[in-house]
């Protein structure tokens, strides 16, 4: 992102990005940070907050103490109380002068965490997630250790929103799991500052990502070699897959979007053919084996996508009722606007054209609400 | 190459597979028994399968002694580790290479699983073909029983055909109580606290699949082999007291199941 470059190479927060191991960090834009409604509630989180603040933002405390004065004014109207450590060293320019290296060691980490917190929020906004998005785009992130991913590119999440708990984790949007990082250095970096809600949001942002098909053409390769050249493989292809197919071709095509999200970028490594089969000399091991496989659902996912859509199962087993009660056709304006109508037109119309399908998505399910499931 | 023959013209006593095992890269296998290797009948086949087989044969069992250029020595080599991971895919199937294998598995020497729900789970190494040339050498981890890359490109280049299709199975089936206890825990994204639809619901599919298959299995009178099982049917017996709030990490993941 180019806002940060306009700033001082060596400042604070370009410094603290090219820290080894540092390098998931987006530099969070000045501009984001200054404005206080950003920081909501992380005085409370860090301590010595107004010097951390500071030290980000490459404020020199000695010589403003304009800067301060009004800093001073803001705080009395929040109104709000200081934690214990935060008052100590709170703010006498003449203290400050006299602050100790180990004062400064404090600051520094409470800097690193203020900073860790402001980037979790700051990467959910539009400028932070785009800044991820040219990040993720050049790999720096990493890839799938899986190997039926295809080296599928990951990005760094956390699994709790509370600085302290977890270290940065790594989300794969092609098998939905998550791993570590492969290096060690990461093991430093906390997963709040990442945050819970950025994976997902992320690729709900950007529902035009290709998440799976990075090397299709690679990928049909190997299959086909797989395929014809082996039969000793470690992959459930060769029977399932015929089977699979018989059973679909009875089916209809798939939808282009299954509950919001589109068919194709739904955990596109998992599934058939994604799935190791464990094999000794080529033939199988039961599934009634002590060591046969237990845990393929982890990486299953219907051949038949209609599966997913639970409002529709629902509406398919349960929804013959209300046939009768509206004869006003699936209209998309109306049954925006009106959600009972639209919930009781499922029904009808998969009675006239069964698994109705088209690509707009509004059609497809009863519960397209949202409006991800759109495709723009 | 040049590793090789400075270690073997400094140090006379050092044999070719002690030299090779300990190089750099090549942690993953374990040393072949000499008499394994003298025994002619372990090494069929393998003479239309590598060049220079004699050779490669003779510089693995410590008795090469041939003059030759340099060319011919560095071709010579690369037969000798060809030959001695296709012999070493064989040997780890047999009793002491398996025992040799478990070894280095309780150590950690072939990584942890990567995937964080697998708590630092010892991989395996295996291969997606048994025959040499078709891909690397991939880890196995068998509490998720799916496959990795290893992290290191040095190891990334091994020949997956040098630990073959089976072993990890076979080690499975031999030392059956290795087996880690699997999980149901699962990750789950969330936005905001809110599960995400679209994985959410693939996620209640999957575990619908897994009721399925514990069902199955307990219809069949098998050990399902899941950890969580022994808490659920206690669970089930005292009362339906509401699990208790987990903190952190567990907030992320779908640990609780349905009754089966």
């Amino acid at each position: 992102m180019s806002s940060s470059s306009q700033e001082v190479a060596d400042s604070w927060i370009s410094a603290f990005c090219n820290i080894l191991g540092h390098e998931y960090f987006a530099e969070v834009s000045e501009d984001f940070i200054e404005d206080d409604f950003n920081l909501t509630g992380l005085q409370s989180q860090v301590p010595m907050y107004k010097e951390a603040l500071e030290m980000i933002l490459d404020v020199e405390p000695e010589e403003d103490d304009d800067y301060e004065e009004d800093e001073e004014d803001e705080d009395e109207d929040e109104n709000e109380p200081f934690g214990a450590e935060s008052a100590l060293g709170y703010r006498r320019a003449g203290e400050r002068r006299h602050m100790g290296l180990g004062k400064l060691n404090v600051i520094e980490a409470s800097a690193e965490l203020l900073y860790g917190l402001i980037h979790q929020r700051y990467i959910t906004s539009r400028p932070g997630i785009q800044q991820m998005a040219e990040k993720y785009d050049l790999q720096h992130f990493g890839t799938c250790p899986r190997v039926f991913c295809n080296g599928c590119k990951v990005l760094p999440v956390g699994c709790s929103d509370t600085p302290g708990q977890e270290t940065v984790k790594l989300f794969c949007p092609s098998c939905l799991d998550i791993y570590t990082p492969p290096n060690s250095r990461f093991q430093t970096v906390d997963g709040a500052f990442f945050g819970t809600t950025f994976g997902c949001l992320f690729f709900m942002s950007f529902p035009e990502l290709d998440i799976g098909n990075r090397n299709s053409e690679a990928v049909a390769a190997l299959a086909q070699q797989q395929g014809l050249q082996i039969p000793n493989i470690g992959m459930n292809e060769s029977r399932n897959a015929q089977s699979g197919q018989n059973g679909q071709s009875r089916s209809t095509p798939m939808p282009a979007v299954v509950n919001g999200v589109s068919t194709t970028s739904l955990a596109p490594g998992l599934g058939r053919g994604k799935i190791y089969e464990p094999r000794i000399y080529g033939f199988r091991v039961s599934e009634r084996a002590k060591s046969g496989p237990r845990m393929k659902w982890l990486r299953s996912r219907p051949a038949d996508v209609h599966e997913l859509d639970e409002a529709r199962r629902f509406f398919e087993e349960n929804g013959a009722e209300d046939q009768t009660a509206d004869q006003i056709m699936p209209d998309q304006e109306q049954s925006q606007t009106l959600p009972v109508e639209r919930r009781k037109k499922a029904p009808m119309r998969r009675r006239r054209e069964p698994y109705a399908v088209n690509g707009t998505g509004a059609n497809g399910s009863p519960m397209d609400t949202n409006g991800t499931g759109n495709g723009g | 190459m040049d590793d090789f023959n400075s270690d073997t013209d400094s140090d006379y006593t050092s044999y070719w597979r002690d030299w090779f095992i300990s190089s750099k890269g090549n942690e993953y296998f374990c040393e072949i028994d000499e008499d394994y290797l003298t025994d002619r009948f372990n090494l069929t086949g393998l003479n239309q399968e590598v060049e220079h087989y004699n050779h490669a044969l003779d510089l693995v069992t410590d008795v090469f002694d041939v003059e030759c250029d340099d060319d011919m020595r560095a071709q010579i080599e690369k037969s000798a580790r060809h030959l001695y991971g296709l012999v070493h895919a064989r040997y780890i199937v047999t009793t002491r290479g398996l025992a040799k294998m478990m070894e280095k598995y309780k150590k950690y020497d072939f990584g942890r699983c990567p995937r964080v729900l697998c708590n630092q789970q010892p991989l395996l190494p295996m291969g997606q073909h048994d025959v040499p040339g078709y891909s690397t050498v991939k880890l196995y981890c068998a509490k998720c029983e799916d496959l990795y890359n290893p992290k290191s490109s040095r190891h990334a280049s091994i020949d997956g055909a040098y630990f073959g299709t089976s072993f990890h199975n076979i080690m499975f089936q031999v030392y059956p109580a290795m087996l880690p206890p699997k999980s149901s825990r699962r990750y789950e994204p969330r936005v905001f606290g809110f599960k995400v639809h679209a994985h959410a619901a693939l996620g209640r599919w999957q575990e619908e699949e897994r009721v399925r298959m514990c069902k199955r299995l307990r219809d069949a009178g098998v050990d399902t082999g899941f950890e969580e099982e022994e808490e659920e049917e206690e669970e089930m017996e005292e009362d339906d007291a509401a699990p208790g709030e987990e903190e952190g990490i567990d907030d992320m993941f779908e640990g609780r199941l349905v009754q089966v």
